[in-house]
């Protein structure tokens, strides 16, 4: 046995998951308590997944236990020691890691450089080929396969989330903390990603704490489960002895329906579907480094149905969004909407009845700044009833924006229902549902939908899909592009699956075969944008 | 008979475009240079103009009451250090816009240059020495191209060793990293404000040793002309460098061959157009700028950090 070996086992012996408790911890921002006498318990070596809807104070709790905002009152203990846990540096001293939700990777520079600035005591002057040949032989001990020379911008999202979980394991942490890991993952890339780190917790090498929305990911890989709900807990124990109508209790604070699976009927071959609404011919289009990023593009989405877009992120669905809803321009090809050339102007939106829930609706569908009436009115502000008046010099009408405002967020359930807070401050769920009163709401002719549950707990989106469907059966014409094959599987009439820039694959929703489905999202995986 | 001088005229035209980039470009290599620092750690400082000017009067100011124009050249980089923490410190405090603080800081430095400056505008102060490249040639042409500054070849090594530094040290690593994704730096442990005020004020000190250039060694002289904006347009040279020292250094020689564009033609009897073969500088730095930028697309290279890469 050589050297190197032995001090890995050495290290293997010391190396137990980590022990951790939560005791009465309080987290204030301002007048809002986020947490309020929270107490959790993790065992060393077990699988803790910590469930909540949007705002229960999931991710707020975690960030406590990693010092990235410390808590007002309250005590973590690691291994029964009481630990304070003032910034990320006393959590890196406690192998405490985190995988936050969105990346907290370098984009402009490479794997190795991400990995190597993880470790946090390089020295001052780096050996690259000494740390390359380290970091490849990490690497190789695990099952990940990434290329080190890559810059983290021309990374699928996929391989951005791998290199998040290697860079923790690459720090040794004893306690790894996941803040929604498979958000952005195909089924099978989730499952290879959550059963690998499953397996390490049954070595007893490491103990994983995880925020998931994802009833079937806690009953396949967790032990122990923590519910909180409004910043409070909620409840907590076994995996085994808690059903999931049990979890989902305890996160609604009432029985609630909860989807356990049954899947959208086969659609039936014969059903009628209207006219073409949206005709997709030979689209080009270039990413924003200005390589190719959907190529000759055909696609046709008819009346009454919704077409649901598969494929592993950075396979060109962003691009294709984008470009459908006027914030790209096309390099090629053609776009029809009723027939007519369309060119995403607003005249040609209000014309043909085009709504759209693109993905980060703070970003791509509102202005952060202003309040919740004004970004439910930015369709239609500039014409009647909302502008109008003397001369129709076209004064804005708040009074009437604002009344419309009300309906909306009482009709969607809006939180918190005031129509004058800037949305920015709104939760992630809260600015969907702004949204999505203000596209659903409307004559709604072709609907653009990318991604509209990212993020959110099981009732909004279970809300989402109602509304989805309920749209589609008044019919409107749906293109549904999503990164979740289950939610394409329950809601579309038709999957195309999307690989580098192109349509690869395209079956009706009766005859599914996920298996193929998923050999064609897979044929573009690996260097689905490098190129 | 035309031919032949045609030849000799076109050969002493590249000399002089030669010697002219030796000679002028040192003071865009050292702002460039500062100017990337700084921007890698996600910041832009447009003061770097002000600082320039401020570290042109405050070296000849300090050459001339030391008499020693190295002491000089260190007063210059102290006021650039000053001038950098000043714009550091003001954009960390909360909401404060860092192209804005640059605006107001060129305006300071400048104004501050030309105050103190008044009664350094007559009296001769020592200069840097220079240093015959060309001795071994018998041609005054050749020797007087040749003959360059200390500040050149030290400000050139300096760009391999900032290219080095950012890919293998680990300050150049971490200074990237905060440039890159504050969060990711802060989420890491990583200090960002001070990283950031750190290259703010290492930038100053670089932009300040560019302005000793100017007034001590060429023109060599302290007026309130001195810089003309070159302090700017090595802002604008770090963009089309797409922040890589080594790229900045050979940005810098052909913005100095630009700016002797002009003298260099002179020189050669063509005297139609001074002003416009002047203003050469000036326009190929516009001509760079619409090069580079390619609408719709983020740049590649940039630091993610930087206010005009976010979307």
């Amino acid at each position: 046995m050589d050297a190197l070996t032995h001090t890995l086992l050495a290290a293997d012996v010391q190396d137990r998951g980590a022990a951790v408790e939560a005791y009465r911890v309080t987290k204030r921002f301002g007048a809002l308590t986020a947490l309020d006498e929270v107490s959790l318990k993790v065992e060393a070596g077990s699988f803790h997944c910590l469930l909540g809807e949007n705002g229960a104070g999931k991710s707020t709790l975690v960030k406590c236990l990693v010092g990235y905002h410390p808590p007002e009152e309250g005590s973590f203990l690691v291994d029964g020691r009481e630990q304070a846990i003032r910034s990320p540096r006393d959590a890196q001293r406690l192998r405490i890691g985190m995988v936050y939700q969105h990346f907290t990777l370098a984009p402009g520079m490479t794997v190795a450089e991400n990995l190597l600035l993880a470790r946090g005591d390089l020295p001052l002057r780096i050996d690259w080929r000494r740390e390359k040949a380290a970091l490849a032989a990490f690497l190789a001990s695990t099952p990940f396969r990434l290329d080190l020379n890559a810059r983290v911008a021309d990374l699928a999202a996929g391989e951005k989330q791998k290199l998040e979980i290697l860079k923790q394991l690459y720090l040794g942490q004893r306690l790894l903390i996941l803040d929604e890991p498979t958000s952005v993952l195909t089924p099978a890339e989730a499952d290879e990603v959550l059963g690998l780190l499953h397996g390490m917790t049954r070595d007893g090498r490491l103990t994983v704490m995880m925020i998931t929305h994802k009833f079937r990911e806690v009953s396949a890989y967790g032990d122990s489960v923590t519910v909180l709900r409004r910043g409070k807990l909620a409840g907590s124990g076994k995996v085994g002895e808690l059903t999931t109508q049990d979890m989902a209790e305890m996160m609604v604070g009432s029985a609630v329906f909860v989807a356990t699976a049954p899947r959208r009927r086969a659609a039936d071959p014969e059903r009628k579907t209207g006219e073409i609404r949206l005709a997709v011919d030979r689209l080009c289009a270039d990413n924003d480094r200005g390589m190719p990023a959907v190529r000759e593009l055909d696609l046709v989405v008819r009346a009454g149905e919704i077409v649901g877009i598969a494929g592993v992120a950075g396979n060109g669905q962003k691009e294709l969004i984008e470009v459908l809803l006027g914030q790209r321009s096309a390099r090629g090809g053609a776009l029809r909407v009723d027939g007519e050339t369309y060119g995403a102007t607003r005249a040609e939106l209000r014309r043909h009845g085009v709504f759209s829930l693109p993905e980060e609706p703070l970003r791509n569908a509102c202005v952060p700044t202003m309040s919740v009436a004004e970004n439910m009115g930015l369709r239609d502000f500039d014409i009647a009833p909302f502008s109008g008046g003397w001369l129709s010099l076209r004064f804005l009408r708040r009074g009437a924006l604002t009344r419309r405002a009300k309906e909306w967020i009482e009709a969607f359930g809006v939180r918190p229902p005031d129509p004058s807070a800037a949305i920015e401050n709104l939760s992630g769920g809260n600015v969907q549902r702004a949204v999505l009163a203000r596209e659903l709401s409307g004559a709604v002719r072709l609907l653009i939908v990318a991604n509209p549950v990212f993020g959110l707990d099981f009732a909004a989106t279970e809300a989402i899909h109602r509304r989805l469907d309920q749209a589609r059966n008044d019919g409107a014409a749906i293109l549904l592009v999503s990164e979740d094959l289950d939610e394409l599987l329950e809601l579309s009439d038709r999957i195309l699956v999307m690989s580098e820039g192109r349509i690869a694959h395209q079956v009706l929703a009766g005859y599914v075969d996920v298996a193929e489905i998923g050999r064609h999202m897979a044929g573009g995986a690996g260097h689905g944008t490098g190129h | 008979m035309s031919e032949t001088t045609d030849g000799l005229a076109f050969g002493s035209l590249a000399l002089a475009l030669l010697g002219g980039a030796l000679r002028v470009s040192t003071p865009f290599l050292f702002v460039s240079l500062g100017e990337c620092i700084t921007e890698k750690s996600g910041r832009i400082n447009l003061g770097l103009e002000g600082t320039l000017v401020l570290g042109a009067m405050g070296g000849y100011g300090v050459s001339l009451l030391t008499g020693s124009p190295w002491l000089g050249v260190l007063a210059a980089g102290l006021c650039g250090v000053l001038m950098g923490l000043l714009h550091g410190g003001l954009c960390s405090l909360p909401k404060v816009n860092d192209i804005a603080v640059g605006i107001a800081l060129m305006l300071f430095g400048t104004g501050l240059a030309f105050f103190l400056g008044k009664p350094l505008i007559q009296p001769q102060a020592p200069m840097l020495p220079s240093v015959e490249l060309g001795a071994w040639s018998d041609d005054e042409q050749i020797r007087s191209a040749l003959r360059i500054n200390v500040l050149l070849p030290v400000g050139l090594a300096l760009a391999g060793l900032l290219h080095w530094a950012f890919r293998a040290s680990r300050w150049g690593l971490a200074l990237r990293l905060v440039g890159d994704n504050a969060a990711a730096a802060r989420a890491l442990g990583y200090p960002v404000v001070p990283i950031r005020i750190g290259a703010t004020a290492a930038g100053g000190f670089l932009a300040g040793v560019g302005g000793a250039f100017l007034s001590l060694y060429y023109p060599g002289s302290w007026n309130e002309g001195l810089s003309s904006g070159q302090g700017l347009m090595a802002v604008a040279l770090v963009i089309f460098a797409r922040w890589n020292p080594l790229r900045c250094a050979l940005a810098a020689l052909l913005f100095g061959a630009a700016g002797a564009l002009g003298p260099a033609l002179q020189s050669q009897g063509i005297t139609a157009g001074y002003y416009l073969f002047n203003a050469a500088p000036y326009v190929l730095t516009l001509a760079l700028m619409a090069a580079s930028w390619t609408p719709g697309q983020t740049l590649a290279g940039a630091p993610g950090e930087l206010s005009f890469t976010q979307r």
